[in-house]
């Protein structure tokens, strides 16, 4: 679920009718204060982080004048809560309140319907409150073809114990509610608490939505970075990660770091995980033997080898893991040859120096298993491969043996070189990246094995010298399936003449920032 | 028996021109799946490995007559509306294979199934097999595979997780123990048949005997099986594993989430309910297939 921030959350009810303080974001103490003046009024300044219980961290602090304000928003900004670094601070009129209630939709995976629910109590501790009084609270299943109607929501308040002028008003916020979290596709959405003032009206203090990650491209105007779930803003990495993703729809990449810092001294490893369950029964094997993970990748869903050759490239990345460990179901549907020859790129070019453990059973994995073998002999670092047969645990044994064979040594993250590719040589785009044919050391081939090894037929000879047996627009189009066939036959078995460049966009700087960090 | 699908299921695929549905298309044919029609709206009048093509479900109803199941291979955008167009036409079954739908849609899908007595598998699937009958969706990649990792038997499986559907069912095959039906639930928060939907059919099943189910962390699925035991409407031996033991819990972010579901959802929770009830719930993958020679006492499954 991509989460908004409250300021953001509030904007969208505003739109939809429903009122909520006079305020602003504060992104500087002087912010603040420009805006606590406008205001005109004591003021709320509040953390914009996704974490809840704020108050209790000091991220809910009140205000009389904008020099106050400035005051304690130069406290609060900068300041860390969980893995947050508040950077903004809503700052809204102090509201009196009256009386306080509770509104919030979530989705039923069991009744497979969206769910509003009512207290008539709310604010902090409302899960408790729930707990301890079931009579103030309510809920009803929504249609989500007819969606909410005013009567429906009048039971719903009704049921709680509440009557009066209350029973038009409230009913109004929650449809209106239903139809701001409908329009914006959220998983989730609440308002708490719903206050009602000294004056009889109801504004929403405080409010969230998360939206579904698989809805984002509908709502650009949402300006969501990553569609992801987090609780806290996406690291760098993540982000690079998120691109490759989001360009290259074959199979599924997911990427997220489990670790800030890793600290030289402990067992880290780099996880690239296929498949959800696998990956989870694979984590769990690797956590119980005392392994702590830098991060979770998923490559799975038949993900091209240049994805997983990204995702590899990402994950070796993170400075000072100890090991690379890559296991699935064990029972793959997909063709496990695209995921060995992704990795065996990537480890080549980072000149791997830590120990791999790959577990790449299911469809071809005998020859997954067998370029694993023949292609990684000559680096430094020991990499093995498993198949169907053999236990994540019995795999993370292996890793834990193999990191000790290599004296706990850590990985170390180099600068990226692009290849270097002579301005004459043949070439053509491919779906993300490009294929270039040395032409002057194909005249030295013997075997012209390229063109065999290229499963899906777009490579011919012309004049003994490889090149293009379709046009360049279906090359690029995705008739080049970047399946590496071609690059590891001839680096291994002929000339070395095929280089096949795969650009991964921001992770060159992210490196060399690195690099040079540790200096 | 085997359960939703067999080998006179007549299906048709829809999306079957693009890039997956043309493979899988080729998976189930030679798996033995009856796949009579195929459907691409601008690509009516051809035909994929001779299967005919048709420009809507509806067309393809009327030329090839009713159509059990329909398997959906479009882009996740379009999902809903192909999903829509062949309850629309008749369609009792459908298979959601692609990831990434909006949850919105699939509520929207289950509204309309529901009202006209349609189910669905997915979406996020890898799909279902019958072994020896039939396949919907990618299970086992390619046919001869598939016919190798799966053998026909009294063992229904029911997974989360599609990867592990696979490794379960041909970790049982290794053990000489066979399946009645091999499905993936999907990997999403709502799906349309659920692991407590599915076991409720294998209870109904003849063929099976036993039931494995793999679940995952989230979602009241695994609870709402172990209701269903309570309550007796599920009576055969169920072998549970439940993944995502060492993963920390995140933190909540939804009030409301947490007073629908409570403490439903966890690892805890789930494994707690399951053995209160008198599901075998073991501790790693590679137990599933010893505890089940165990309950059939050495039978040949």
């Amino acid at each position: 679920m991509a989460r908004l921030y409250e300021f953001q959350s509030k904007k969208l009810l505003k739109e939809a009718g429903i009122r909520i303080p006079e305020g602003d974001v504060a992104a500087s103490p002087d912010d603040a204060a420009r805006i606590t003046e406008k205001i005109g009024k004591p003021v709320v300044l509040k953390i914009q982080v996704w974490v809840t219980g704020r108050a209790r961290v000091g991220g809910i602090q009140f205000a009389d004048t904008p020099d106050e304000a400035k005051h304690k928003a130069r406290q609060m900004l900068g300041m860390k809560v969980k893995n947050f670094v508040v950077d903004k601070v809503l700052i809204e009129e102090k509201l009196s309140i009256k009386s306080e209630y509770f509104a919030g939709l979530v989705i039923d995976d069991a009744q497979k319907t969206p769910v509003l629910i009512f207290s008539s109590v709310g604010g902090t501790g409302i899960e408790e409150i729930v707990r301890d009084h079931p009579e103030s609270v309510s809920q009803i299943p929504v249609d989500v073809v007819k969606g909410l109607k005013d009567y429906q929501a009048r039971n719903l308040v009704r049921k709680t114990g509440i009557s009066g002028k209350l029973l038009i008003a409230l009913p109004s916020v929650l449809v209106k509610l239903f139809e701001v979290a409908r329009e914006y596709d959220a998983r989730s959405a609440e308002i708490n608490p719903l206050v009602l003032t000294e004056d009889n009206l109801l504004y929403a203090a405080d409010c969230h939505l998360a939206v579904d990650d698989y809805a984002v491209f509908r709502h650009p105007e949402l300006g969501i970075d990553v569609a992801r779930e987090f609780d806290r803003p996406p690291m760098p990495l993540e982000k690079i990660a998120y691109r490759v993703e989001e360009k290259d729809y074959r199979g599924t990449f997911y990427f997220l770091q489990m670790a800030e810092e890793i600290p030289e001294d402990e067992k880290y490893i780099g996880f690239n995980g296929a498949g959800g369950g696998g990956s989870m029964m694979s984590m769990d094997a690797v956590l119980n033997r005392g392994f702590k993970l830098a991060n979770y990748c998923d490559t799975s869903g038949n993900p091209s080898a240049s994805k997983v050759y990204r995702a590899a490239k990402i994950i070796l990345s993170q400075p000072r893991i100890k090991g690379y460990f890559a296991s699935g179901s064990g029972v793959a549907s997909q063709e496990q040859y695209h995921s060995a020859r992704g990795l065996v790129k990537a480890f080549h070019e980072e000149n791997l120096d830590i120990p791999g453990v790959i577990r790449l059973g299911g469809n071809f994995e005998e020859e997954a298993i067998a370029i694993l073998r023949d292609y990684l002999k000559d680096i430094p670092a020991n990499v093995e491969g498993y198949g169907r047969d053999d236990s994540p645990e019995f795999c993370a044994e292996r890793m834990d043996e193999l990191i000790g064979e290599n004296h706990n040594a850590s990985h170390k993250v180099r600068p990226i070189q692009d290849p270097d590719i002579p301005a004459e040589a043949y070439s053509f785009e491919t779906f993300t990246g490009k294929i270039c044919f040395n032409h002057e050391r194909c005249a030295r081939c013997r075997s012209q094995g390229c063109v065999s090894a290229c499963k899906p037929e777009i490579l011919k000879l012309r004049e003994g010298k490889p090149v293009l047996a379709v046009s360049e627009e279906e090359a690029k189009k995705g008739k080049c399936t970047e399946c590496l066939a071609c690059e590891i036959f001839c680096k291994f078995h002929e000339q070395d003449a095929v280089t096949i460049h795969l650009p991964i966009p921001g992770l060159k700087e992210y490196r060399d920032k690195i690099c040079s960090e540790k200096v | 028996m085997s359960i939703l699908v067999d080998e006179k299921s007549k299906v048709c695929v829809q999306g079957i021109t693009g890039r997956e549905g043309m493979v899988r298309t080729r998976l189930m044919k030679d798996y033995g799946t009856h796949v009579v029609a195929g459907v691409t709206p601008g690509k009516g009048g051809g035909d994929v490995y001779g299967i005919p093509v048709f420009d809507s479900v509806q067309e393809a109803w009327e030329k090839t007559g009713p159509i059990d199941i329909s398997v959906i291979f479009v882009p996740a955008a379009l999902v809903k509306n192909a999903a829509l167009e062949a309850i629309d036409a008749g369609v009792k079954l459908l298979v959601l294979v692609p990831d990434r739908v909006p949850i919105f849609d699939v509520l929207e899908v289950s509204h309309f199934a529901e009202e006209n007595g349609a189910s669905f598998v997915g979406p996020n699937t890898l799909g279902l097999l019958s072994p020896g009958r039939a396949v919907l969706g990618m299970i086992g990649g390619r046919a001869e595979r598939a016919r190798e990792w799966f053998r026909p038997g009294k063992i229904g499986v029911t997974s989360r997780s599609g990867g592990m559907t696979s490794a379960i069912s041909y970790y049982l095959t290794e053990a000489g123990l066979g399946q009645s039906t091999i499905i993936h639930v999907g990997g999403d928060a709502v799906v349309g048949l659920s692991h407590p939907e599915v076991v409720e059919r294998f209870e109904h099943d003849g063929q099976t005997e036993m039931v494995v189910l793999f679940g995952e962390i989230g979602t009241t699925q695994e609870e709402r099986v172990a209701d269903l035991i309570e309550k007796g409407k599920f009576t055969k031996p169920l072998i549970a594993f439940v993944g995502g033991k060492a993963a920390k819990s995140g933190t909540r972010f939804s009030h409301a989430g947490a007073i629908v579901e409570g403490t439903r959802g966890s690892y805890d929770s789930k494994v707690k309910r399951l053995k209160e009830v008198g599901a075998h719930v073991v501790d790693t993958v590679s137990d599933i297939p010893r505890m089940a020679l165990k309950l059939t006492k050495g039978g040949s499954g």
